[in-house]
């Protein structure tokens, strides 16, 4: 029995090309980029999702339940509208990031892992982002890095996104 | 919308550039790969048929040794691959960069791509295989698409893909992203995750030469340990260490952060002083003075300011002065800077990464983030040094894999440079330094 599908044809495309990067026997390898890519479509995992993807690459739902909740940027719960991750970590820390999260927090009017009331901005602190000599970084919806955030271009991001 | 990009320069990464040489943050692109010289080796070793224990033999000569952080040598590495084996082999890099300080593969990846594919190609070459996978750190996502830009470039110029520049030898090369889990960076857990598992670390025996990816023979090397092969192939094995010192060949990246004046990377011959490179970092930001560096990213034992600036740039050097060059990143802090507090941020780190397979790290982390969390904030108790360097012990060298011992080191070598500072938190219920991050 064939589920309804649930993901666009666009979305499949990208999927099968994923699939098409490993041998015919390990589609399993493509699930990261998988999930990944029904993430941006839905905006966050549902089971009925991760489901979805399970039935598409043959794999165990479970076991796509196994990666989507040991990567942090799967989100497992609805988030806003823009996803705010910044790293706090030392370097980044030395560098102006607790500052940073600090008017991030205050500008938002929420703590990490909390969304605004108007369901616009979620904000998460990050793990090292590999992008340190930028400090303080910033995600915006896991894909665009933001550098160099200080206050003053923490409000003209903020401004930008309204 | 309109943010600035930070300032694109000549020489990037410093006159001592050898990997990194001309680029300057916008000629990526494969025809300036090739017009620096770039696919020259690649070339050389197909148009004149050279033997693959060549390339190995050059590479051991180089003494080019692990970039990613554990420093093995690459030549010897590579002679582990089984030759007679008849099934599929694979070839992996590891471009998931998350050890806190640590940016250069990074750079690597968006600036000279073009020399980890060639690298790649080589390694290929050297060691009878023909399918490699990149796998890149999820956090760097334009990285990751300009990554897969670079291999169209590749694939159409034919230096990718079945029966290269006309000859018998086919390469394939993918790129695969991560999506946040430090733990990725390990190789075997970087193998799980490869194949669509969650990453935890493999216990080894055996190792990845004999069952790696999908249980076949593989060779996961660093993003900026491919990037120096070309180099080696075209000047050979020689003139790479003579670019360092014995037993240090070569140069390296080191990545500079805190608080410096210009946070960058920078390329330099391998035995450089760290007060020259510091030196390249515009020195210590606000003029203030030197405090502490951790001189190979997070994990690595922290050494106090006096050691540092007699200390140089190299595997040795650095092991003398009581720490680990690690995967070069260099974090610097100034006179102002909180130890218990720096402290606290990496051991929140180490107890947020841990993959929870090994009891000793899953617990001791947790463990050593709350003791020294109590420190910082006034709740001390006489006990808790011995007790922090005790749980330490207990979780060094008795987990599978080593972020038992990342987390371990900073906490050993914390306490001992800077005890005093632990002590008047526990006795004064507050900080010796102020104002602190």
């Amino acid at each position: 029995m064939n589920a309804p599908m649930m993901l666009s044809p666009d979305a499949l495309a990208k999927i099968d090309k994923a699939v098409a990067k490993y041998p015919p026997t390990e589609k399993q390898s493509a699930v990261m980029a998988a999930l990944t890519i029904a993430q941006d479509e839905k905006g966050w995992l549902s089971t009925e999702t991760m489901d979805f993807v399970a039935q598409y690459l043959g794999m165990a739902p479970v076991a796509v339940y196994e990666v989507a909740t040991f990567y942090t940027m799967y989100d497992l719960k609805p988030v806003g509208k823009y996803k705010l991750t910044i790293c706090t970590n030392l370097p980044c820390a030395l560098q102006g990031a607790t500052a940073a999260a600090e008017h991030l927090k205050k500008a938002l009017g929420i703590g990490f892992n909390e969304t605004t009331a108007d369901g616009r901005f979620t904000l998460k602190e990050g793990e090292c982002m590999g992008a340190c000599g930028d400090a303080p970084v910033m995600l915006q919806n896991n894909k665009r890095m933001l550098c160099a955030m200080s206050p003053d271009r923490i409000d003209q991001l903020l401004k930008d996104l309204e | 919308m309109g943010l600035p990009i930070p300032p694109f320069a000549v020489d990037l990464f410093g006159p001592d550039a050898v990997i990194m040489k001309g680029v300057n943050g916008l000629n990526w692109r494969l025809q300036d790969y090739v017009a620096r010289g770039g696919y020259a080796g690649l070339k050389k070793i197909l148009a004149e048929k050279i033997p693959p224990e060549q390339i190995v033999n050059e590479l051991k000569k180089s003494a080019l040794r692990g970039r990613g952080g554990a420093g093995f040598p690459t030549g010897l590495k590579w002679s582990f691959m089984p030759k007679q084996y008849s099934g599929q082999k694979y070839l992996v890099c590891n471009s998931d960069e998350g050890e806190p300080g640590t940016f250069k593969d990074r750079d690597i990846l968006r600036y000279n791509p073009h020399s980890l594919i060639e690298g790649m190609i080589i390694g290929g070459y050297a060691m009878g295989i023909t399918v490699g996978y990149n796998y890149i750190h999820g956090e760097v996502w334009d990285v990751y698409e300009r990554f897969e830009e670079a291999l169209e470039e590749a694939r159409a110029a034919g230096y990718l893909g079945a029966n290269i520049l006309g000859t018998d030898f086919s390469f394939q090369l993918h790129a695969h992203h991560g999506w946040g889990a430090y733990i990725c960076g390990e190789e075997t857990a970087l193998l799980e995750s490869l194949e669509g598992k969650k990453g935890q670390p493999r216990f080894k025996p055996p190792f990845p030469a004999s069952y790696g990816l999908y249980g076949k023979p593989t060779t996961i090397n660093n993003t900026e340990t491919f990037a120096a092969v070309p180099w080696i192939v075209v000047n050979g094995g020689d003139a790479f260490l003579n670019l360092g010192r014995p037993n240090n060949g070569g140069t390296k990246i080191f990545s500079m952060s805190g608080d410096v004046a210009r946070p960058g990377n920078f390329e330099v011959k391998l035995g450089t002083p760290f007060a020259k490179l510091l030196e390249m970092a515009g020195g210590m930001r606000d003029g203030r003075k030197l405090k502490a560096v951790i001189p190979g990213g997070s994990s690595m034992p922290v050494v106090p300011a006096d050691v540092m600036m007699a200390t140089d740039m190299d595997y040795d050097s650095i092991a003398k002065a009581g720490s680990m060059l690690g995967s070069g990143a260099v974090i610097v802090m100034d006179e102002t800077r909180c130890m218990v507090k720096s402290l606290l941020r990496l051991s929140y780190f180490y107890y947020e990464e841990s993959c929870g397979q090994c009891t000793p790290c899953r617990e001791g982390t947790g463990w050593l983030y709350r003791m020294v969390d109590r420190i910082e904030h006034g709740r001390g108790r006489a006990e808790d040094l011995e007790l922090l360097n005790n749980v330490a012990d207990n979780i060094q060298g008795r987990t599978i894999c080593a972020l038992g011992d990342a987390a371990a080191m900073p906490v050993r070598a914390f306490i001992k440079h800077f005890r005093d500072e632990f002590q008047y938190h526990i006795d004064h219920k507050k900080c010796l330094v102020a104002p602190y991050i």
